[in-house]
């Protein structure tokens, strides 16, 4: 028996980073809204309290934040002729779950994107030709500028708290800042730490070479700060327990310590928990979607009716319900014809480990998720000329230790046996003494690469899995082979007593069976026009109007950064609109 | 007692309870010795045989030198026991609906069918079961070069044996092995905080405010457990 609940102005599905900041909006323009979260609720008190949180094995390796993967996981294969096999256990990427969602077990290194990112297809085109980018990449301009960007960028740092140098300050270049960042409208709101030691040292070598390093732009507050909301972050401690865990020092932002203390109390929003969207709704045109169907926790089906529908889920789970209920034209990689699903994208991380004597005290546990890190930008987006690579985009190189957890963090020289007496000699030897360095480079979309449900495998409640079809291309290998030799020649001036560097080479494919990034996206992306897009400039369905869908799921191909400060500004950029538009005369805010 | 006398009462107390705090940990750890050995741990997941399979290949996998404690006395065999008997055991963190692939490229993870405790109890037998095919003993009861040999052969599959791959066996109980030494003492393994101390891991501290202006500087505190150091 389906249960129906009383209507209400909109329902938001999926409570992370980007539903919150709408039902911020939403509830501020007096809304009554319902938002559905398919996992627990979660606070920093109780669920984050030192000293529970700080366990490694019951969150960083067995992952109690994270989504079970026993009751819904997707199914992954190289080729679209491959049988697709279930993503069983945790690797490539960890999915967040409960309230505040992937926001609460993040890192924090909130980055804008750079400005030619925002228009990838023409910058490219325009600087090297047409005929430098393959006929199978089918990568594309937003349908937003930097500009447009930059004032959410900018309020978005603010709720965040974020710890950073100006680069690039109304057009002025600042010493200590990023050269390579677009031009903002202000500096961050918290200083930066001083640098962890492996940073020290990645900073100083960077710098000999005449690049321009500097602090990590990080959501991880360095200070006591009170944001716009008027809700007060701490000051990160370094424990050393940031991505995976949630932040018992408030210091970590995440929806939980800037936006939720102000809007959980208002009258005008409920939050249910344990609430499992299975379908956004249509009328009988199909052109509008009437609300949501859900299973809440005690198995009961529930529909909840709304005027406006917010798919504000993770990128995969997005695509999913879009795809489950029957929105939009799925995408057809033989005709390349449909959206949903097209151009899921990746990233390309390569990683070096630097082994020093014993004189040297790295000190790995000594860290945080952003705070404490250098990075350089030398080589990311078009940040340099790529005529003579034969590449398209770049990575951000850091140095990236963001703990030393020995169960997930002990990193060993690969010539060492596994166990027995010589692995833990080398245990001992090396745990103090290691840093990790590593680049985090873009990922292209290609004709091949997409999103579709899977015809074998279910979920829990008998509905079908998202189906993951990825692999590299040559432009992603070459990427990382020039990415890591740039990290390498940083490395040889800090000068360790040995280094080794991890990274995919030509005929290795995608390994899901190692952790590398869960910044995933595409398949729901933004575009000019409905042929060309699932959602426009505002994140509203082309083919649903009453629909907006949030996230990364818009990325018309990846960035080399972490996509959390773009996908928060193109929400406040979105909710912005909804606001001052959609609200006074609901209907499409841009002709298809 | 005189007031008059070279010790006060007051004196004497704390004089008194600051001996006895220095004395207590000793009488402490004293106990807990003898209340191990008076109780030891009952595993509920292994077997007899099993119990002697895994505390062999624990000790083979982690041995005990001067380098820092092996896996035996550091608690691995109950960690192994506890996890197993926990929802983890039962594959409760996986995704565990079939149909299961065969000739699946490995980079997609693992595709069998069995949770971690048919993994072990199927790896297990399979293992004494070939040791005493080719030695006429159990995994236990072989030489140490023996049982070397033998977990070799299974880290790099080079050897038959009936149910699991060989390899798969052996990568899910290295897994545990070193989740055991390393997790935190309240799960069972890493007792006294023995595998922390040896590597210089400062256990759940989760406070370095005092280090940030520090960084390169040697970190002088040891390690402190979820539940306390007491309990460690």
């Amino acid at each position: 028996v389906t249960q129906t609940r009383k209507p209400v102005d909109a329902v938001i599905i999926g409570f992370g980073w980007t539903g919150s900041i709408m039902a911020k909006t939403l509830t501020d323009a007096g809304l009554n809204v319902v938002a559905l979260e398919r996992g627990p609720s979660r606070d920093t008190n109780p669920d984050f309290q030192y000293p529970r949180i700080v366990d490694e094995l019951r969150h960083g390796i067995r992952g109690e934040l994270w989504q079970p993967l026993a009751k819904e996981t997707v199914t992954i294969r190289h080729k679209p002729e491959d049988t697709a096999a279930p993503y069983r256990q945790y690797g490539t990427f960890v999915f967040g779950n409960g309230v505040g969602g992937a926001g609460v077990h993040w890192n924090g290194q909130l980055w804008r994107a750079s400005p030619e990112d925002l228009r990838f297809r023409s910058h490219i085109e325009e600087r090297y030709g047409r005929k430098f980018i393959p006929p199978d990449m089918t990568i594309q301009d937003y349908p937003v500028s930097f500009e447009e960007l930059e004032p959410h960028f900018d309020h978005f740092e603010k709720v965040c708290g974020v710890s950073g140098i100006a680069g690039n300050l109304r057009g002025k270049l600042q010493a200590g800042g990023n050269p390579f960042e677009g031009t903002r409208s202000d500096e961050y709101p918290t200083p930066p730490l001083p640098p962890v030691y492996s940073a020290q040292l990645f900073a100083n070598a960077a710098a000999q070479l005449g690049y321009k390093p500097f602090p990590l732009p990080a959501a991880n507050s360095s200070i006591a700060y009170t944001n716009p909301y008027g809700v007060r972050l701490g000051p990160c401690n370094l424990c050393g327990f940031c991505e995976r865990f949630g932040c018992f020092m408030y210091s970590k932002a995440a929806p939980q310590t800037t936006i939720l203390p102000v809007i959980l109390p208002r009258p005008n929003l409920e939050v249910r928990a344990n609430a499992y969207v299975t379908r956004i709704l249509l009328d009988k045109s199909g052109n509008r979607a009437t609300g949501v169907r859900y299973i809440d926790e005690t198995g009961t089906e529930v529909e909840q009716p709304a005027s406006l529908v917010v798919l504000s889920a993770f990128q995969m789970h997005n695509v999913r319900l879009l795809l489950m209920s029957g929105i939009g034209k799925p995408y057809d990689p033989r005709t390349g014809a449909g959206v949903v699903g097209k151009n899921y994208a990746y990233q390309m991380v390569t990683g070096t480990l630097a082994f020093f004597d014993e004189e040297v005290r790295i000190n790995p546990f000594i860290a945080a998720g952003a705070a404490g890190q250098r990075v350089i930008d030398e080589f990311s987006s078009d940040h340099f000329d790529h005529a003579k690579h034969g590449f398209i985009g770049g990575s951000a190189v850091r140095a990236a230790g963001t703990g030393g957890r020995p169960i997930e963090q002990l990193h060993l020289p690969p010539d060492v046996p596994r166990w027995g007496r010589q692995w833990k000699a080398a245990a001992k030897k090396h745990y103090l003494h290691t840093a990790v360095y590593d680049t985090q480079g873009s990922v292209m979309s290609y004709r091949d690469r997409y999103l579709d449900l899977d015809p074998t495998y279910r979920d829990a409640h008998g509905l079908p899995l998202l189906r993951v079809t990825f692999d590299w291309h040559q432009n992603e290998y070459k990427l990382a082979a020039f990415s890591s030799a740039r990290l390498e020649e940083i490395v040889r001036v800090i000068n360790p007593k040995r280094f080794v560097s991890i990274l995919m080479k030509p005929g290795q494919s995608y390994d899901t069976r190692f952790y590398q990034s869960t910044h995933t996206t595409g398949g729901a992306i933004m575009g000019s026009n409905p042929s060309n897009s699932v959602i426009n400039r505002y994140s509203q369905s082309w083919d649903v109007p009453n629909l907006f869908v949030l996230g990364a799921s818009a990325f018309p191909q990846n960035i080399s950064y972490n996509p959390t400060g773009l996908l928060a500004a193109l929400a406040y950029f979105s909710a912005a609109k909804v606001r001052d538009a959609y609200l006074k005369s609901p209907g499409p805010l841009v002709n298809a | 007692m005189s007031e008059r006398g070279p010790w006060t009462r007051r004196e004497f107390l704390r004089g008194g309870s600051a001996a006895a705090a220095l004395v207590l940990p000793v009488v402490l750890a004293g106990a807990n010795e003898s209340a191990l050995q008076r109780n030891p741990y009952v595993p509920q997941f292994f077997t007899r045989p099993e119990w002697d399979f895994i505390n062999a290949a624990v000790d083979r996998l982690i041995p005990a030198d001067d380098i820092g404690p092996g896996g035996l006395e550091s608690g691995v065999p109950e960690f192994l026991d506890r996890q197993l008997e926990s929802p983890y055991g039962y594959g409760a963190f996986a995704y565990m609906q079939g149909p299961f692939l065969t000739n699946v490229p490995p980079q997609l993870g693992y595709q069998l069918k069995f949770t971690p405790r048919e993994l072990y109890r199927l790896g297990m037998a399979a293992s004494d079961t070939r040791c005493r095919q080719l030695h006429g003993r159990a995994f236990c009861e072989i030489e140490v070069s023996q049982q070397e040999e033998f977990l070799t052969q299974l880290e790099h599959g080079s050897i038959e044996l009936p149910g699991p791959p060989p390899e798969a066996f052996f990568e899910q109980l290295l897994l545990n092995v070193k989740e055991g030494f390393f997790a935190d003492p309240i799960y069972g393994g890493n007792r006294h905080m023995g595998a922390w101390k040896m590597i210089g891991f400062p256990g759940a501290r989760a406070d370095f405010t005092d280090w940030i202006e520090q960084a390169g500087r040697t970190y002088p505190y040891g390690p402190v457990s979820i539940a306390g150091r007491s309990q460690a």
